[in-house]
């Protein structure tokens, strides 16, 4: 990984490679989880400055991991996640990108169920307005012979307006049998009908609306350990783009 | 207090309310009854300016004020309620958040001051121990996990918290069994009735009128009012059913 990808990489397609171009190399966050152990952490981006950051785990037979993310700076921001499960392993990702303005924000993650029995979730929430694009790309491989595997994906994207754009591509590579994979993903806008609810009881619209896209951010967040911290800093950056 | 005269309304460009007439006043408690599909919630939604129910003819207004001149959380604050058929569920919005929120609204946009947090928690405690609420279902998202009765019974209870002038309810009684059912309308008596509000009441069945009694009840069919009378016209409804009374 040195020389800077091209387009053609499939992980770089919706990337802001002169950005990235200044970044590079990303070096590796290398976090390595002991077979029974768990681990948490918590990547934030919500500076000025152009960012991105590459992690990769690694779990031993039945460790834990939940790792959370906040993609929400004011200029590209990208986060890149590859994890690799061990027998019985499990690994939670919780998600946040909002982006506004001409901004690009992506997070891209791939992860591989090795051995049998694993279990990944993986919540992704984005919310983009003026002509931002969010991408998701998520790619879950479970191996052959990794029996058992439970590989969930639910990725939402919410579009502030018609001329943002959101990039969620969830994908499965199996060569297992007994695997139980799902991914969800739906990109749209808000339910109109609970809109007409809350305007009904006396909301404004723009509180309205508020109100459900804070809802809708804070499913990312949901069970980490600084839950109200991350909670509270997405619900910042979402304002900042309402 | 609620005048409207005339009104045609059409969803998804298919007319429904065919010119329909009706005068609340202050005081008087109406209950609107008619056959599946002849508008009786397209009138609620219209009232209530749900998106996607045109009005193409006819006005209606509350206390003077044109209501289609407003935006559905302007008529609320107007003093309209609506009280839904289908209680809508909002996952992550709690009941208290939004309903603190939407009072508080509704008072700025009368000049009035807003409530605290704590008078907030006391009026909501209050209106949630008149429908036999537990108070923590009200700290819950909106509607998750309600059952159907449970749903009404809270959709009661926000009508109690934000106080309206005329409340429209669309079946409140669906769904309920006897206990909820005498509970809800003995909590519709408390709420609303009083000399200085009114109540529209949407049902298929004598059951809510028993504790409920209207003033007066009206057919709607075909998008129209095609009969109104007093109380006893809603057990002639209930005997001898909408084709042979509104014929
Ligand atoms: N969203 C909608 N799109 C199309 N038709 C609708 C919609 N809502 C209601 N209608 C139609 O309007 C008519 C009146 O419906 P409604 O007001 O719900 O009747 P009621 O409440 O009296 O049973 C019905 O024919 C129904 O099919
Ligand atoms: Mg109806």
């Amino acid at each position: 990984m040195s020389a800077l990808p091209t387009r053609k990489d499939e992980a770089f397609r919706y990337a802001d490679l002169a950005a990235l171009a200044a970044l590079w190399p990303l070096p590796v966050q290398d976090i390595r989880v002991a077979a029974g152990e768990t681990g948490a952490s918590a990547v934030v981006l919500d500076g000025a400055n152009d960012a991105a950051q590459d992690i990769a785990i690694t779990l031993g037979d039945g460790a834990e991991y939940d790792l959370r993310l906040l993609n929400a700076g004011s200029a590209y921001g990208r986060i890149s996640v590859k994890v690799t499960l061990g027998k019985g392993a499990k690994f939670h990702l919780g998600a946040a990108q909002i982006a506004g303005g001409e901004q690009t924000a992506e997070i891209v993650t791939e992860v591989v169920h090795a051995e049998p029995d694993a279990v990944s979730s993986q919540v992704v929430r984005s919310v983009l307005g003026g002509k931002a694009a969010g991408t998701y790309l998520g790619r879950v491989v479970v191996a052959r012979g990794a029996v058992g595997t439970d590989g969930e994906q639910s990725i939402r994207a919410m579009l502030l307006d018609r001329t943002a754009t959101a990039n969620a591509r969830p994908e499965l590579e199996i060569y297992a049998d007994d695997v139980k994979c799902a991914h969800g993903c739906a990109v749209g806008e808000l339910d109109q009908q609970s809109l007409f609810y809350l305007a009904q009881r006396g909301l404004p619209p723009a509180e309205a609306k508020k109100l459900m896209l804070h809802a809708f951010i804070a499913e990312a967040f949901v069970g980490a350990g600084e839950e109200e911290a991350l909670t509270e800093a997405a619900l910042k950056a979402l304002d900042a783009v309402l | 207090m609620l005048e409207i005269q005339n009104l045609q309304a059409t969803v998804a460009d298919k007319p429904i309310l065919k010119g329909l007439s009706l005068t609340i006043n202050a005081g008087e408690i109406h209950a609107i009854m008619g056959p599946n599909g002849a508008g009786k919630s397209t009138l609620g939604y219209t009232l209530g300016g749900r998106p996607g129910y045109e009005v193409t003819g006819g006005t209606a207004t509350l206390d003077g004020a044109d209501l289609f001149e407003l935006e559905p959380h302007e008529r609320a604050a107007a003093g309209l309620f609506l009280g839904f058929q289908y209680p809508v569920e909002i996952p992550g919005v709690s009941f208290v958040q939004f309903l603190r929120e939407s009072a508080n609204a509704q008072r700025k946009g009368r000049g009035e001051a807003p409530l605290s947090g704590g008078e907030f928690l006391k009026l909501a405690k209050e209106k949630a121990g008149l429908l036999r609420m537990d108070m923590d279902m009200l700290k819950r998202p909106v509607n998750v996990g309600f059952s159907g009765g449970e749903k009404k019974r809270a959709e009661m209870v926000q009508m109690g918290i934000l106080d309206p002038k005329i409340a429209i309810l669309d079946e409140t009684d669906s769904g309920l069994d006897i206990d909820a059912l005498r509970i809800c309308g003995e909590g519709i008596n408390a709420i609303m009735r009083k000399p200085d509000k009114a109540v529209l009441l949407i049902t298929h069945y004598q059951r809510l009128l028993d504790y409920v009694k209207p003033d007066f009840v009206h057919v709607l069919a075909g998008g129209r009012i095609v009969k109104s009378g007093g109380p006893e016209l809603a057990l002639e409804l209930e005997e001898h059913g909408y084709e042979a009374v509104a014929a």
